[in-house]
């Protein structure tokens, strides 16, 4: 029976080893694939921090290399001074929910629980497995197996009992997959709650990136083992400085132009001949070429007939199209509007006062605020972190 | 700078190398857990096998003793003597093979499609005849399969004896001491070995596949013909290699249910060694027997492409 | 003039929808259970039997004519000399259950956990025997018994060529058990601060056991029933199967059926308890 290096009971507190979760030029390569590639981040000790990328971007597997089943290729890992590098799994304060739960089905839900108390030598068990029972809200389920439990009880059971053990850092590796649309909202707030009134660490592994910016203090996005960008959520959704992140984060309108003046604080851009202006500190890119970008939900849609249309655009950004489809979703109304170039944008607008008259065909003016515009890097893909079937196999050639 | 002093330096900026783990045990353990059983497989398995090949390349008697003299000959003898029995063995083989599978596949199906909450029981029961002595099953088809036994009177009675007759399965009245008998016992003997396997291969056909065949127009049976069978042939495969194999090497029905005289390779094995104590011949049947179901086997499985069997 | 759409709605409508009923349609709908039903029957028709006979008064010392109800064979089941074999085989099979489950579960482990060089060749060996035909097996045994004389022919033979072909059969068993665990479970117990040790002996093996168990089961059926190898490799002892084949001229005695019977429902109510504990304990 191994016991960590930290003191079983009570919080994390003393200076040795509490403290920061930070990982320095990690890689990790199985042969020639290389799943994190370089990664130095620092997660600030009580925070809820979250990894978010697409499947196979190295979330999971920076989050395996903390937990201590992984071996990083090269690389150093540390916990405030303490370096568990290559500590192994049994050795680390660091605990993790599984994203199968990997409850132990012999066992029933109190041993479940109790299982990392008992592991470290801790003999009376019975006070702790029962408050944490009832912080995750499964009071009475003690005696029961984990078979005869719900997905959103096995989830709660699995948080227990990494829970109870105080890690330094709690590992969530997509905990909340497997549950519905209703639970999995119901279960993000309570893990919210409960990392509020804990204060441990939480590093939260998802592709979910509604569940990223509802739950977390700071996002980091992943893309191909390496971060793309790391801040608030608020930050990363209003400020990308990439096309992935552009389009991985909700969604984002792209269109390719050029840098054609600066003046003072504001940069305009020639996209298609037309103009488009944003303020100089939203402007991430080097060259001139750029793309220009603006979310869905900051445009606003006036029918070009309309009395409105004339002074619209006083200090705005203005571009006409002609509406292709309009889909009704309750909260909003989603626009696809066809550019007179042939590209689609897509516009959210919020249901306050419906114009019967923008329907499929009609002819609209675009118009947003200028502050909300943000340029990036043309040498980027622009729909980088916008596909939604990133595993499809290519088609056989056509042999013409 | 030295060289000494770049080496160091070199050295201090490697980056953090990984220790040597506490994984030494790592490299050795399969093998150290592996050498027990394979050792007793290799002393008792494989090395008996060597020896049968070479005592069926040896002459002598079991009071001059034998000596290794690589008298091939004794297998164009065995095989010019003995070859109605192995010809005997593959075809009463093949055909309990065939009637295991005509016979196991329906329950196999019921089970595995539908039986709802009585799987498991199913299951047990279908296991359940093992439970008996396998000799005491087949003395029972003894009683079952009597001159006077109402099995025996109806196949009379309804003339479906005469086709047995026609087919040289059986002769006169009787169905004990005939062919039909042996392979009666053979089909009945090896069927939970059809049976099994074939119900784990379709019980991992997804059911809702038979639907969507059913959706796109096919009649049940199609839909069984293009579907459901294809599906199941790991099944198929395993469960007529399980039976085949046994079935070809025993003798145990023969002699119980069969007529001395038309006896299967197996009672020739068994009567050379342990009656005529003839070892020679007795190991050169014994390894073209283990030969020849190699060769079929191997045929069998490459045309059918399936690679885990086990 | 009414259209044809109206008129046929209304008769749609009127006529009101029923399933096929009748006979021939059940038939067709059930007919795989139905045949699946008759292949039950036909593979308990031995049972019937030995389970009838062995209620057979003891006329003469045949068995194979019914002369009434009676029991006898169960209150003599050692009258016809059935019980030293029987001792015999029982013995044998434990002690070849133990070492063949013993031996089997080690190489499970080794072929399902690592991955090492010649594990495919180790595979291979492991099948080998399962498809090899008792006759080669129980002979080759033979050859090799008869040049190390020094071996007698009897119970260690026996013994030892039990083990041999029982471990085959362990291995896949045990094997099929540990690639149903996952291995999740595993890094769970590491990642709560349970050794590579006590990983083993708290998680793993307790969710391996079941199968373990069932592989023991398996060796000691499998043993206590086997004829071929057995006989070739006897000498002179006397198993019960071998007791069983060698009344085959004499006239199987009842007390054979009682002892099959008795073996039938022990077993039965064996695998049904176990069934039952095993849904208590959900693994």
């Amino acid at each position: 029976m191994a016991n960590p290096t930290k003191s079983p009971a009570g919080l994390p507190s003393d200076d040795e080893g509490s403290g920061d979760l930070q990982l320095d030029n990690v890689t990790k390569r199985f042969g020639d694939f290389v799943a994190v590639d370089d990664l130095t981040l620092t997660i600030p000790r009580g925070s809820f921090f979250a990894l978010l990328g697409p499947s196979g971007c190295g979330k999971t597997t920076t989050l395996r290399m903390v937990a201590g089943l992984e071996e990083p290729t090269s690389g150093r890992i540390s916990i405030g001074a303490e370096d568990i590098t290559w500590a192994k799994p049994y050795k680390r304060p660091v605990n993790t929910v599984f994203q199968s739960y990997a409850l132990f089905p012999h066992l029933d839900i109190f041993e479940n629980v109790a299982f990392g108390l008992r592991r470290r030598g801790i003999k009376d068990v019975k006070q702790q497995v029962g408050d944490m029972l009832d912080l995750v809200e499964l009071t009475g389920f003690a005696r029961r197996k984990p078979a005869q439990l719900s997905g959103g009880q096995q989830q709660r059971v699995a948080l227990g009992r990494a829970l109870i053990n105080r890690p330094e850092v709690l590992l969530l590796d997509e905990p909340l997959g497997a549950l519905d649309l209703k639970l999995r909202r119901q279960m993000q707030l309570e893990l919210k709650r409960i990392q509020t009134e804990v204060g441990i660490t939480f590093v939260h592994v998802t592709h979910d990136q509604e569940e990223a910016m509802t739950m977390a203090d700071t996002i980091a996005v992943m893309n191909h083992g390496r971060i793309e960008q790391m801040g608030a959520p608020a930050d990363l959704y209003e400020h990308p400085s990439t096309t992935f992140v552009a389009n991985f984060l909700g969604q984002s309108n792209l269109l390719t132009g050029t840098i054609s003046r600066r003046s003072g604080d504001t940069v305009v851009v020639e996209v298609r001949g037309r103009r488009i202006e944003l303020p100089q500190s939203r402007v991430h890119a080097d060259g001139s070429a750029v793309h220009v970008g603006v979310r869905p939900e900051k445009i606003q849609v006036t029918h070009a007939d309309s009395s409105d249309a004339a002074h619209a655009g006083a200090g705005q950004n203005e571009l006409t199209g002609v509406v292709t489809d309009s889909s009704f979703t309750g909260v909003s109304t989603q626009y696809q509007v066809k550019l007179p170039w042939g590209q689609e944008v897509m516009v959210f607008e919020q249901n306050m006062s419906r114009d019967q008259r923008i329907v499929a065909g009609a002819p609209v003016l675009l118009h947003w605020d200028p502050a909300h515009t943000f340029a990036l890097d043309a040498t980027q893909a622009a729909d980088a972190g916008a596909s939604i079937d990133d595993d499809a196999a290519a088609p056989d050639p056509v042999v013409v | 700078m030295s060289a000494g002093a770049a080496l160091a330096e070199a050295l201090e900026s490697e980056p953090h190398p990984a220790p040597k783990r506490g994984r030494l045990s790592n490299r050795r353990t399969p093998y150290l857990l592996l050498a027990p059983g394979m050792l007793w497989l290799i002393v008792f398995f494989v090395v008996p096998m060597v020896f049968l090949v070479s005592t069926s390349l040896q002459t002598g008697s079991v009071s001059e003793g034998y000596t290794l003299t690589f008298h091939v000959q004794t297998y164009s003898e065995a095989l010019r003597f003995y070859h109605a029995e192995f010809v005997r063995s593959f075809v009463y083989a093949g055909i309990a093979t065939v009637l295991a599978l005509l016979i196991g596949y329906p329950l196999a199906y019921a089970i595995a499609f539908r039986s709802g909450k009585w799987k498991g029981a199913l299951l047990i029961l279908v296991i359940a005849p093992f439970f008996t002595s396998f000799l005491i099953r087949t003395f029972a088809w003894k009683t079952l399969l009597a001159d006077d036994s109402i099995i025996v009177s109806f196949l009379n009675t309804t003339h479906i004896n005469s086709i047995f007759k026609l087919l040289g399965l059986t002769t006169g009245d009787r169905v004990l001491a005939t062919p039909l008998a042996t392979i009666t016992g053979l089909t009945y003997n090896f069927l939970p070995f059809m049976v099994l396997p074939l119900y784990a291969s379709l019980e991992r056909v997804d059911p809702r596949l038979i639907e969507a065949a059913g959706d796109l127009y096919c009649a049940p049976f199609t839909a069984f013909r293009k579907v459901t069978f294809p599906l199941s042939m790991p099944g198929v495969v395993a469960g007529t290699l399980l039976t085949f194999i046994p079935a070809a090497g025993d003798f145990i029905n023969q002699s119980l249910l069969g007529r001395a005289g038309e006896g299967m390779i197996g009672n020739a094995i068994d009567s050379a060694f342990l009656d005529q104590q003839d070892y020679p011949t007795a190991a050169a049947l014994s390894v073209t027997l283990m030969f020849t179901i190699v060769v079929l086997v191997s045929i069998y499985v490459s045309r059918s492409g399936t690679e885990e069997l086990v | 003039m009414a259209t044809t759409v109206e008129s046929r709605r209304a008769a749609r409508q009127s006529a009101p929808s029923t399933r096929p009923r009748g006979p021939i349609p059940w038939l067709r709908t059930h007919i795989v259970q139905i045949v699946a039903g008759f292949v039950l029957l036909y593979m308990f028709l031995p049972i019937f039997v030995v389970v009838q006979f062995s209620f057979n008064k003891p006329v003469g010392r045949t068995n194979y004519d019914w002369h009434g109800f009676s029991l006898e064979p169960w209150k003599n089941v050692c009258g016809s000399g059935l019980c030293g074999p029987l001792g015999l085989s029982f013995k044998i099979g434990i002690l070849a259950t133990i070492l063949s489950t013993l031996l089997g579960t080690l190489v499970a482990f080794s072929l399902s956990r690592y991955r090492f060089v010649g594990r495919s060749s180790a595979n291979l060996l492991i099948f080998l025997p399962m498809a090899t035909p008792e006759v080669v097996m129980g002979s080759s045994l033979l050859t090799l018994f008869v040049n190390f004389a020094f071996i007698p022919q009897g119970f260690w033979t026996i013994t030892i060529a039990h083990v041999m072909f029982c471990l085959s059969f362990v291995v896949v068993t045990v094997k099929a058990r540990i690639a149903g665990l996952d291995g999740r479970l595993e890094q769970a117990a590491m990642d709560l601060y349970a050794d590579e040790k006590t990983t083993f002996f708290k998680i793993t093996f307790p969710l391996v056991l079941p199968g373990i168990v069932a592989a023991a089961l398996l060796a000691f059926s499998l043993s206590f029933d086997d004829y071929i190898v057995t006989a070739f490799n006897s000498g002179q002892a006397q198993t019960f199967p071998l007791w069983v084949y060698g009344s085959n001229l004499r006239g199987l005695p009842a007390q054979a059926n009682v002892v099959g019977s008795a073996m039938f429902f022990v077993s039965l109510i064996l695998v049904f308890v176990g069934r039952f504990a095993g849904r208590r304990n959900k693994a």
